[in-house]
């Protein structure tokens, strides 16, 4: 390959679409990193504290999409404070002053102010997507200064983020000539947006494939929307309310049958169940259904509408679906290949949940299912091993029991061995979540067989180090590992650091590690960054005392060593 | 952990600690600090499940449960996105709050008073009420021959604006047509079902 010129050396790696299969290509040899970095369009950056701007705009000068995740995983469950970290800002900023062409920007669990935004919508000319998912910081003021000056946007998609909403003007700063938009979901925001400003620029956007609107869009509206756009391929319905009777109502029914692309429908949020017969017509095309929070629809009209979806690849639900719920799922969706079952009582011991004989079920009637978000009253081991007979396909199997610790409802014992059978049976798993009552032995399952994990999340299992060892000595592709109120110390802590930096990060909160253990663990290895949150002053009382348990440690490799915007609880060791 | 049979306060107080351990880990001065925590007390009985393995007297009995345990909430727990935790939440508020009112007026009665619908159960519930609000008895139903023995019966008006008599329709039903309810007087109800 050596003797071709690096036009055709580019022209190959174009093939490659794969980050992981750039970056391989890149460590062959100084002349392929040479022209794989000069050609290299899309950059993937997994935890944002890892690298520097500096550093990555200098590598890839032609640079046009660049995703970023900031805050950790259990972020989600509000286990990292607000002020923790993860500021998009200087990214941005430091974009701006280069001559990156940015025009794709994706974003996951970071803080974006709107002044961020903003600077983004000005000095990009060329701006044509951005992704928001699980951000907070900013207001519907910088989505306005984003519709008002991203001249060629096709994409604005905001994912369950925390947004003020100020007004539905943003909607309004799409100027008259933009009409480049494909895809526009704003599900997440609370507040009114103006209905004639949102129809006009549906009009006005014939390459319009996705829309997901928020709660405060009426369904006369939609009826209006679907009129023009009925080459939609993703629907995400606003306030799904009228008067069957009405003429809005059989209107739309009529509308609804022109929309013959719809293949993925969600929203939801409010609805009549007795508006439901008017997708009857579309169910059968549709490859992903997201009722997950539909709390408006269950019993027989959930059922009603899941016994039309035959061609259902993804389906997430709300957890009242029940048992026999799922016994139809299994018998309608053959297709499926990803089911999310959540809690729609999280706090609560739902009367309506699921237990180990939906699962079962699904087992059954979906062999091709692969991933898997199952919260469910309670669990069993035969059941598991039914499913790993049933599934040996499962490339994410997250568990869910609502109470952590619960053993097998039936015999009592540890979940250990149906665990075990999951990961025995599914070769290619590449993440797993565990819960209910779990010894060391599950763990030493989980070293043993399962070869591909990458990512593991735990929380309230083991009996001690053993367990934590296990894992670390056996999943060789490991690179993210959650922990949460386990038994695990310093032993198992401090017995393969060089470990962590195949890895992209570490947490570990209420288990037993202590300050002298992660104090050791920084000491050893200068290219991680260690970070203990000490929230409510924890560990003020005696800051040198190095016995004390730590609550939270969060360590990642990084190329850049501590990072200088941590605030005050965030001690860097 | 010693299965609590009888009514144990401390086995339901929300401390730090595991279930089972000694009150004395509350106290700050010591080097080694606790930072476990207490679980949600699910099922009194699930409490001391992490410690044994040998579970043999973890009996479900959901039904026996002694006290309701309160539902402590352990952050991070379920693993669920505040997102979502935030929009189920926001919309049971929603749904206990907004209430059905509609006005119910009596004949002869000087001023109309206002119900909630959605507080009662069924028709047993709502009668009840309505006869104490309004100080009258509404007698039998039945459904061939409506309300037997009373002066007054109640009607409603529905969707469409027509005249109906209160319990023909099942509940649900009844819920989602019902405008405003009057209570009719003996003389007027003739061919409502009033056999007075």
């Amino acid at each position: 390959m050596n003797y071709f010129p690096d036009e055709v050396l580019e022209h190959v790696f174009d093939f490659l679409t794969s980050h992981r299969d750039r970056n391989a290509v890149s460590l062959v040899c100084s002349l392929w990193y040479r022209v794989e970095r000069f050609s290299r369009q899309r950059v993937f950056i997994g935890n944002c504290y890892a690298i520097s701007p500096e550093k990555l705009i200098k590598r890839f000068p032609g640079l046009k999409s660049l995703t970023l995740k900031g805050k950790h995983h259990f972020a989600d469950f509000n286990l990292v404070p607000y002020d923790w970290g993860g500021y998009v800002q200087p990214w941005i900023e430091a974009l701006a002053k280069s001559r990156i062409g940015l025009e794709e920007l994706r974003l996951k669990r970071m803080v974006v102010s709107d002044e961020s935004l903003e600077l983004l919508s000005r000095s990009f000319a060329n701006f044509k997507a951005l992704v928001l998912v699980s951000c907070e910081g900013f207001t519907t003021d910088g989505l306005a200064a984003i519709a008002a000056n991203c001249r060629f946007l096709r994409e604005l998609d905001l994912q369950e983020n925390e947004i003020d909403d100020h007004s539905g003007h943003w909607l309004s700063c799409f100027p008259d000539s933009c009409t480049s938009l494909t895809s526009l979901n704003f599900a997440c925001l609370k507040g009114e947006i103006n209905s004639a400003s949102l129809e006009r620029l549906v009009a006005r956007s014939p390459n319009l494939r996705s829309l997901r609107l928020n709660r405060s869009v009426p369904l006369e509206t939609l009826q209006k929307i679907l009129v023009q756009a009925p080459l939609l391929v993703d629907l995400g319905t606003g306030s799904y309310v009228h008067d069957p009777d009405s003429e809005t109502y059989n209107k739309l029914k009529t509308t609804i049958l022109t929309c013959k692309s719809i293949r993925n429908l969600s929203g939801f949020l409010e609805v009549d169940p007795r508006c439901l017969p008017a997708i009857f017509p579309i169910c059968l095309n549709l490859t992903y259904l997201n009722l997950s929070y539909a709390a408006g629809i269950h019993g027989s009209e959930l059922i009603k509408l899941i016994r039309r979806c035959a061609k259902l690849q993804r389906l997430w639900i709300l957890d009242c679906i029940g048992d026999k719920g799922l016994e139809v799922v299994a018998s309608t969706c053959n297709e499926l290949q990803e089911l999310r079952v959540f809690p729609s009582d999280p706090l609560g011991i739902g009367h309506d949940a699921v237990t180990e004989y939906g699962l079962v079920a699904i087992s059954i009637g979906c062999p091709k299912l692969h991933s898997l978000l199952y919260f469910c009253q309670q669990m069993t081991n035969a059941a598991l091993i039914t499913v790993a007979r049933n599934c040996p396909n499962f490339i994410r199997f997250r568990l869910c029991i609502l109470d952590p610790t619960k053993p097998d409802a039936v015999t009592m014992q540890p979940l250990d061995d149906g665990f075990g059978a999951i990961v025995q049976s599914c070769k290619f798993l590449r993440r797993l979540s565990l819960t209910g009552l779990l010894t060391d032995q599950v763990f030493r399952y989980i070293g043993m067989y399962a070869e591909q994990l990458e990512m593991l999340s735990v929380a309230f299992a083991g009996n001690s180090d053993k367990g934590m060892l296990y894992v670390l000595n056996g999943c060789k592709k490991l690179r993210k590992l959650e922990i949460m109120d386990c038994p695990f110390g310093n032993g198992a802590l401090l017995s393969d650091a060089g470990k962590y930096e195949t890895m992209r990060s570490l947490w570990m909160s209420s288990c037993e590690i202590t300050l002298s253990g992660c104090k050791t663990l920084a000491k050893m290895m200068p290219r991680l960054n260690v970070e203990i949150i000490n929230e409510h002053d924890q560990m003020e009382i005696c800051p040198e005392d190095d016995g004390q348990r730590v609550g939270k440690l969060y360590l990642y490799r990084t190329l850049v060593g501590p990072r200088k915007d941590a605030p005050e609880f965030v001690w860097n060791l | 952990m010693a299965f609590d049979k009888e009514l144990n306060l401390e086995a339901t107080e929300l401390r730090l600690g595991l279930p089972g351990t000694k009150e004395s880990e509350k106290q700050p001065t010591i080097a080694i600090k606790s930072n476990k925590r207490a679980l949600p007390n699910f099922n009194e009985e699930s409490c001391g499940s992490k410690e044994n393995s040998n579970a043999s007297h973890l009996i479900q009995k959901r039904d026996q449960e002694i006290a309701s345990p309160a539902k402590a909430q352990v952050v991070g727990w379920p693993p669920v996105r505040s997102y979502r935790k935030n929009c189920l939440q926001l919309k049971k508020m929603e749904a206990e709050a907004a209430g059905m009112y509609v006005k119910v007026s009596m004949d002869g009665a000087p001023y109309l008073r206002k119900i909630d619908l959605k507080v009662y159960k069924g028709y047993p519930e709502l009668l009840k009420a309505l006869e104490e609000m309004f100080k009258f008895s509404a007698g039998e139903y039945s459904e061939r021959e409506g309300y037997n023995g009373s002066e007054f019966v109640p009607t409603y008006e529905d969707k469409d604006g027509d005249w109906m008599l209160v319990g023909d329709v099942p509940w649900d039903m009844f819920l989602c047509s019902c405008k405003r309810l009057r209570i009719m007087k003996g003389s007027e109800a003739k061919g409502l079902g009033c056999a007075v």
